[in-house]
């Protein structure tokens, strides 16, 4: 019985080593993505340009890569980020959310695709709808700032694309954001 | 308190699978039983180990290793009661397989019990070779429900989602079913977008879940047999967490299309689907529905109260009632087959269990699980045991715990994360043919 049982041990301990072994084979590269979630807050305020003064679409709203750039020429932060179970804007979000919305005001062609996010916390369906909830919160500030509905598009991930996967409070915060892409 | 620690290997043709057992059992002594290897007229493989596996994980069952036996009989005249008392045993399982000149294959099994020295359950199975593992289940089932009064549930299946690669670009979700002691998995549906939520049709010959396949959230119907998916029209917003009614004519469902996640429940058998709102609050998030196993009400997550909380609502009158009130995080709740007793996910000091609540008394919730961040619970068709989602080393795992919390066991993938398990209804694995 004894000698059994650490048969058995023996041979389980050589199965986890095989599957140890297939899954380091497939560990994935590291994904390549900027390091750090680019974060610019405007140097100096800038005066909102009013709806009534809209003007041509400018060419200094994106770069080359049609990145969205400040009025001083930086690339403006996409991503915003909000504390667990939470979908409050904070401050500075909405300063720079509303420089998205001078751009897409000026730029009636260009589409906005908003995602919500959230940490791998709570279940899944729950996460699905607060990222929604997260996305709206971005959504409605934009077109209350101008941006029209039918230029944004909003989805929600959920939990089910996180930025980070790691499973602590780095990564969860991380991961709990809402995105603008443009289109 | 006794702590029994199983390890158990099974070498199959795909490769070699691992599951550790852990029995966590109070004074409760599990029934001793001898299942001896089946006599064979061929070289097919055997499968009492299979049936002793099923019997081992039910937490309810002891049997002793084949090394121990005294005798090996596989047909009545060859038992003698005496050696298996010696053995301390309650219970003793003998049988034999017989290869049929159409290929297939016999199987009759003869479980006695020792103390009265009687037969008290005989059967003969016959199907295709490769099925033996359905065939091995099914006496599982048989010698389960004679000596424990409860329908066995080894006959059935569990989907989950795996997920390879998370958090990169190139992430692969595989809807995947495999046996309920996880043996057999295969692909059901791949895509590179996020696959959740998948759920079973009352009858086991469907399953619904929600594909991001085109970028959006679209809730699919998939029939096992055939295969073919049908995808059910979206709205904008959520299209999310179906779950088939217990007369699998509707499926309940999560819609924002009017800007704010609500339930909702469709007809999908007429042709003319038309969702019908059962929730009505703008403000607050309403999903994870689930039906009461009387089909009149559903019990769904709401956090209309400030916190996620489980509500019931009556389809008909639309009353609706709060059923939890311990903790600020209570979600995705599951009815056992009694309609009395609620699973969940329930959050405590920042850990997420599995919690156990009768509806009918003020009893506390009781927590199943000592793992964290537990999720996505679903029940055994005979409510004795529990599946549910958790972590291990940093990776998604299922794990299965009893109802009584006494018996956990945990299911280890070779490979990525597993998340969303669903335990299928009751199946007829044997006359069922593709997709089984």
């Amino acid at each position: 019985m004894r000698q059994v049982r650490r048969y058995n041990v023996a041979l389980w301990v050589v199965g986890a080593l095989i599957l140890v072994g297939c899954a380091s084979q497939q560990e994935p590269e590291p994904a390549a993505q900027p390091a750090a979630p680019v974060d610019v807050v405007p140097v100096q305020s800038q005066p909102v340009q009013s709806e009534s003064v809209q003007a041509e679409p400018e060419s200094t709203d994106f770069d080359s890569r049609s990145r969205p750039l400040t009025p001083s020429g930086r690339i403006l932060a996409t991503k915003f980020y909000f504390e667990l179970d939470q979908a409050r804007l904070s401050a500075r979000d909405l300063r720079l959310l509303e420089m998205h919305a001078n751009i897409l005001t000026r730029n009636r062609d260009r589409r906005l695709v908003i995602e919500g996010h959230c940490d791998e916390r709570g279940t899944r369906e729950y996460n699905l709808a607060l990222g929604e909830r997260r996305g709206n919160a971005v959504s409605s500030f934009l077109t209350s700032a101008g941006v029209r509905r039918s230029q944004i598009e909003m989805v929600s991930y959920g939990e089910e694309r996180p930025d980070d996967p790691g499973h602590d409070e780095s990564a969860w915060s991380k991961n709990r954001r809402a995105v603008v892409i443009y289109r | 308190m006794k702590k029994v620690i199983w390890w158990a290997v099974f070498t199959s043709l795909q490769g070699l699978d691992a599951l550790e057992i852990v029995i966590d059992r109070g004074n409760d002594n599990p029934i001793p039983i001898a299942v001896v290897p089946f006599a064979s007229s061929n070289s097919a493989g055997d499968i009492s180990g299979v049936i002793s596996f099923d019997l081992i994980r039910s937490g309810q069952f002891s049997p002793i290793e084949k090394e121990n036996m005294l005798s090996y009989p596989s047909q009545p005249e060859d038992v003698y009661f005496r050696d298996w008392r010696i053995l301390g045993m309650e219970y003793l399982l003998i049988g034999r397989h017989l290869s049929r000149v159409d290929g297939g294959i016999t199987v009759t099994y003869r479980l006695f019990d020792v103390s009265a020295e009687r037969e008290v359950k005989s059967g003969e199975i016959t199907a295709p070779r490769d099925r033996m593992r359905d065939i091995a289940h099914r006496i599982a089932d048989d010698v389960y429900e004679e000596i424990t009064g409860i329908r066995g549930a080894f006959s059935t299946r569990i989907l989950y989602v795996l997920v390879e690669n998370i958090g990169t670009s190139y992430a692969r979700y595989k809807l995947e079913m495999a046996d309920s002691d996880g043996e057999r998995p295969r692909t059901l549906f791949e895509t590179s977008e996020p696959l959740l939520s998948p759920s079973w049709s009352p009858d086991g010959r469907r399953i619904a879940y929600v594909s991001f396949e085109t970028g959006r959230p679209a809730i699919v119907i998939q029939e096992l047999e055939s295969n073919v998916r049908q995808r059910l029209p979206s709205y904008p917003g959520l299209n999310s967490a179906p779950a088939f009614s217990p007369d699998g004519r509707e499926l309940a469902m999560v819609l924002s299309r009017d800007g704010n996640p609500e339930i909702y429940t469709m007809e999908i058998a007429t042709p003319a689907r038309r969702p019908r709102r059962v929730t009505r609050h703008l403000s607050a998030i309403d999903t994870e529905p689930g039906w009461t196993p009387d089909g009149k009400s559903l019990i769904f997550t709401s956090d209309r109260g400030g916190r996620p909380q489980i509500y019931r609502v009556d389809l008909r009158t639309s009353l609706t009632e709060r059923l939890t009130y311990q903790g600020d995080y209570n979600a995705r709740a599951r009815l056992l087959p009694d309609g009395r007793h609620l699973v969940y996910v329930h959050r405590r000091e920042g850990i997420y269990h599995i919690a156990w609540q009768d509806l009918e008394t003020d009893e506390d919730p009781r927590i199943l699980t000592e793992t964290s961040l537990d999720e996505s619970p679903s029940l055994a068709p005979n409510g004795t045991m529990l599946i549910y989602a958790t972590q291990d080393q940093g990776r998604g795992i299922l794990a299965v715990v009893s109802i009584d919390g006494q018996v956990k066991y945990k299911l280890p993938s070779s490979a990525g994360d597993v998340r969303e398990p669903s335990w299928s209804p009751y199946l007829d694995t044997l006359s069922a043919t593709r997709g089984f």
